[in-house]
C-alpha cells in the first residue's frame, strides 16, 4: 500500500511510521545537515535568539544585582526562606527528566520512535540542569564560595554535613549534570563526524573535526561508539528516579506539615517526567514546523508524548489525592491544617490553578482528535508546564508561611527580581536553545540512517502482509 | 578529501586528554600545599619586631615565667603584652645603655608603647580564649612551640582551623596537668594514652561540646 503524505489531523488515526516515506539515506542525512550547513541563518532564528539573549542578559543584571547587594532583595524570609529560588530550581531539574527518561529508559527497551527526539530532548536535560544549578549556588549568598559544597581536604578540616538532603543533592544533580552531558556528547560523536565531511569551509570542518574526536566511521568505531552508549544507558537510567527522588527529600526529610510525606519520591518522579514531556513538546512542536523536520518527527511521537503525558499526570493526580487524604486520615491536626489551608488560605487560588492546570485540561489528552492536534497539544504542554510550577509554588509557599509557632506567620510575596531570575534563566534556556539549534544536529542523523534501513530491511521481509 | 588535520595532532591530543587529567589533580594538589605552605600561614617564618627580643634568652636563659610578662593569660581571652615598664623593671638597671634596646628607652621616656607586631593573629571571626586553655591543661607550648629555643619570635603552628580541630577532637593527646601548662619541654609522667583520658575527666573536658561550631565562632 502507499501512503500519500497527509495532514497531521488525519496521519495520527492511522499507524503513523516515525519516518514519513520516501527518505533515503541521503535525505535523511541532507535534510537534517542542511539546518546547521547549508540554509541562512533565518529571521526567525535571529528573532527567537533575540528574545533568549535580551532574557539573559536581564538575568546576568539580576545576578549582578544579587551579588553585590545579597539575597535580600528576593522576597523569601523567615519563614518562608525558601521560594522562587527552590520552586524553579526543582520545576527546571524536573524538565530535565524527560530526556533522560527518552534517551536511556527508551533506549534500553526499544522504542524505535525516541530516536528523532532523544538528540533535542539530551540538549534540553543539560540546558534545563544548568539553569536549576544557578539557584541554589546563588541562594548561597557567596557563589565564589559554592566550591565548599563538596568535600575537598580544606585547611579548616571540615567536610560538608552528609546527613543533610542538601548534601546529597549536589552530588545527584553534578552527577546528572556530567552523565547527562556524557551522554549527550558520545551520541554526537558520530554526527559530528558527518558534519565535518560535509562541512565545506574550512573553520567548521577543523571544530567539527575536533568536536568529532577523529571518527572516522570504521567498525571497530562502532562496536567501541556502541558499548560506550549503552554502558552511559545503563547509567543514566537510575538516574531518572534518583535525582528527583533526592530532590524530594529536600522537603521529605524535614518534619515540615505539608513536606514530611513518604509519598514525595515517586509523586516528584513523575511530575519530573509529566513536565519534562510537556517540555519536550513545548519546543518540538514549532521546531519541527520551523525547520520543516515533520517527516522525522511525526504525529506518531507526538501522540506517544502526549500518552505518555496523560500517564504521568494520572500518577501525579494519585500523588494529590494521596497528599489531601493522608493529611485527613493521619489524624495529624497540623497536617490537616495545612491542607485546609492549602485548600482556602490566601494561595487557594495557586492550588486550584494548579489542580485545573496538571489534572483537570489535562484529560482533554484521552481525545483522539485533540492529539492529533499540533496546537491543542502546544497549548496543553504550555498549561502543564505552568501546572507543575504552581505544585512546586504551593508546595514551598504554603507550607512554610505558617511555622509551628503562630508569632511567626507571615505571608510570602515575591519581588521583582524574583521574577527577573526565573525569567533570566528562561532567556539562558532559550539563548542555549537556539545555539545548539544553529550549530548541532537537533535530530540523531546516523539513528535515523539506522532506522530507515531497519524498516526497509522489514519491509523487504514481509512484504505479502503490506 | 583532504586532511583537516596532521597527523601529529593526533599525538597532541592524546596528550591533551591524559594532561588534562593530571594537570587538574596536581593543581589541586599544589594548591592544597600552597595553602598549607609557611609562604601563606607564616607558619616558622620570623617577622620584624622594633626590638629583637630574644624568647630563648629570657625564658630559657634567665628562666622568667610565662606570666611575669604575658600577665593576663590565666584570667582573660588575651594573654596580654606586657607594658614597656615590665621591660624598665630590669632594664632600668642591666644593660642599661645598650643600642638594641634604644627603643625601649625611647618608648618609657615618650610613655608610647612599643608597635610589635602581632605574631599569632586570628582572624577576627574566632573567639579565641586563652584563660580557658589555660584553666584546662593545654600548655603554652602545645600552640606556641618551643619558645625558650625561639631567638626571634615565630608561629609554629599554622592556625588553621584543622589545626585547631585537630585538638578540639582529640584533647586527651594534648592535655597536660595544669601544674606543666608553663612548662617547656614537658614529659608527660606516664603514658599520654593512660593519662590524657584521665586529665580529659578530672578537667571535666566536654570533647562532644569542643566541636560546635559556637565554640568558637559566636
Amino acid at each position: 500500500m502507499k501512503r500519500l503524505k497527509s495532514p497531521d489531523a488525519k496521519e495520527a488515526n492511522v499507524n503513523v511510521p516515525v519516518i514519513a516515506p520516501g527518505h533515503t539515506f541521503g535525505s535523511i542525512t541532507e535534510k537534517i545537515s542542511s539546518v546547521v550547513l547549508k540554509r541562512r541563518t533565518s529571521k526567525g532564528w535571529f528573532f527567537g535568539f533575540a528574545i533568549g539573549f535580551s532574557l539573559l542578559m536581564l538575568l546576568l543584571y539580576t545576578i549582578t544585582y544579587l551579588v553585590t547587594t545579597g539575597i535580600g532583595i528576593w522576597g523569601n524570609n523567615i519563614p518562608v526562606g525558601w521560594a522562587f529560588d527552590i520552586i524553579d530550581f526543582v520545576w527546571w531539574i524536573g524538565i530535565g527528566h524527560a530526556g533522560t527518561l527518552i534517551s536511556a529508559i527508551l533506549l534500553l527497551l526499544r522504542q524505535e520512535w525516541r530516536t528523532s527526539i532523544n538528540r533535542f530532548a539530551e540538549a534540553m536535560t543539560l540546558m534545563a540542569v544548568l539553569c536549576a544549578g544557578l539557584y541554589p549556588v546563588l541562594h548561597t549568598g557567596r557563589p565564589w564560595l559554592a566550591y565548599w559544597l563538596f568535600p575537598y581536604p580544606n585547611t579548616m578540616g571540615v567536610q560538608p554535613q552528609f546527613r543533610s538532603p542538601l548534601m546529597w543533592d549536589v552530588f545527584a544533580v553534578s552527577t546528572y549534570l556530567t552523565v547527562s552531558f556524557l551522554f549527550w556528547f558520545v551520541g554526537l560523536i558520530p554526527d559530528m563526524g558527518t558534519l565535518r565531511d560535509r562541512s565545506t569551509k574550512r573553520f567548521a570542518k577543523a571544530v567539527y573535526g575536533m568536536l568529532s574526536l577523529g571518527w572516522r566511521g570504521s567498525a571497530d568505531h562502532w562496536r567501541r561508539y556502541k558499548i560506550a552508549y549503552l554502558l552511559l544507558a545503563g547509567l543514566s537510567t537510575p538516574l531518572v528516579l534518583s535525582v528527583h527522588t533526592i530532590v524530594s527529600f529536600d522537603f521529605a526529610v524535614s518534619v515540615i506539615p505539608g513536606w514530611h510525606t513518604t509519598i514525595f519520591p515517586p509523586y516528584f518522579v513523575a511530575g519530573a517526567v509529566y513536565s519534562g514531556f510537556a517540555m519536550v513538546l513545548t519546543l518540538s512542536i514549532p521546531i519541527r514546523r520551523i525547520y520543516g523536520l515533520t517527516d522525522f518527527i511525526t504525529m506518531r511521537h507526538l501522540n506517544n508524548m502526549a500518552k505518555v503525558m496523560l500517564a504521568m499526570g494520572l500518577v501525579v493526580g494519585y500523588g494529590y489525592a494521596m497528599e489531601a487524604f493522608i493529611a485527613w486520615y493521619s489524624g495529624n491536626k497540623y497536617e490537616w491544617a495545612m491542607a485546609y489551608n492549602r485548600w482556602t488560605g490566601p494561595y487557594a487560588w495557586s492550588y486550584w490553578s494548579l489542580i485545573a492546570c496538571n489534572i483537570v485540561i489535562p484529560q482533554l489528552l484521552w481525545i483522539r482528535k485533540i492529539r492529533a492536534s499540533t496546537i491543542w497539544l502546544f497549548i496543553l504542554s504550555l498549561v502543564i508546564n505552568i501546572g507543575m510550577w504552581l505544585e512546586r509554588f504551593v508546595i514551598i509557599a504554603t507550607s512554610l508561611r505558617r511555622d509551628f509557632l503562630p508569632s511567626s506567620w507571615a505571608t510570602y510575596k515575591p519581588s521583582f527580581w524574583d521574577f527577573g531570575m526565573f525569567l533570566g534563566t528562561i532567556g539562558l534556556f532559550l539563548t542555549l536553545l537556539f545555539l545548539f539549534i544553529r550549530f548541532l544536529p537537533v535530530i540523531n542523523i546516523f539513528e535515523m540512517r539506522e532506522l530507515l534501513h531497519e524498516k526497509e530491511a522489514h519491509e523487504a521481509g514481509g512484504e505479502g502482509h503490506q | 578529501m583532504a586532511q583537516i588535520f596532521h597527523p601529529s595532532t593526533n599525538t597532541l591530543s592524546r596528550v591533551s586528554i591524559f594532561g588534562i587529567l593530571f594537570l587538574l589533580v596536581g593543581g589541586l594538589f599544589v594548591m592544597a600545599e600552597i595553602y598549607r605552605s609557611p609562604y601563606v600561614t607564616k607558619a616558622t617564618v620570623v617577622r620584624d619586631q622594633p626590638v629583637q627580643f630574644s624568647h630563648e634568652h629570657h625564658v630559657a636563659g634567665l628562666g622568667i615565667d610565662c606570666r611575669y610578662c604575658h600577665t593576663t593569660v590565666e584570667k582573660s581571652s588575651f594573654a596580654g603584652l606586657p607594658p614597656t615598664e615590665t621591660c624598665m623593671s630590669c632594664h632600668s638597671q642591666i644593660w642599661t645603655n645598650a643600642k638594641l634596646l634604644e627603643p625601649v628607652r625611647e618608648s618609657y621616656r615618650t610613655g608610647n608603647p612599643i608597635k610589635w607586631t602581632r605574631v599569632h593573629d586570628l582572624p577576627d571571626f574566632v573567639y579565641f580564649n586563652h584563660s580557658i586553655h589555660v584553666a584546662k591543661g593545654i600548655g603554652c607550648e602545645s600552640c606556641h612551640g618551643r619558645v625558650d629555643k625561639m631567638p626571634l619570635m615565630s608561629k609554629a603552628n599554622t592556625l588553621q582551623m584543622e589545626w585547631c580541630l585537630n585538638c578540639h577532637r582529640n584533647p586527651e593527646k594534648f592535655i597536660r596537668p595544669r601544674d606543666e601548662v608553663f612548662t617547656m619541654g614537658y614529659v608527660p609522667a606516664e603514658d599520654q594514652s593512660v593519662l590524657g583520658p584521665k586529665l580529659v575527666h578530672d578537667y571535666k573536658v566536654n570533647i562532644r561540646q569542643l566541636t560546635n561550631c559556637s565554640i568558637c565562632h559566636r
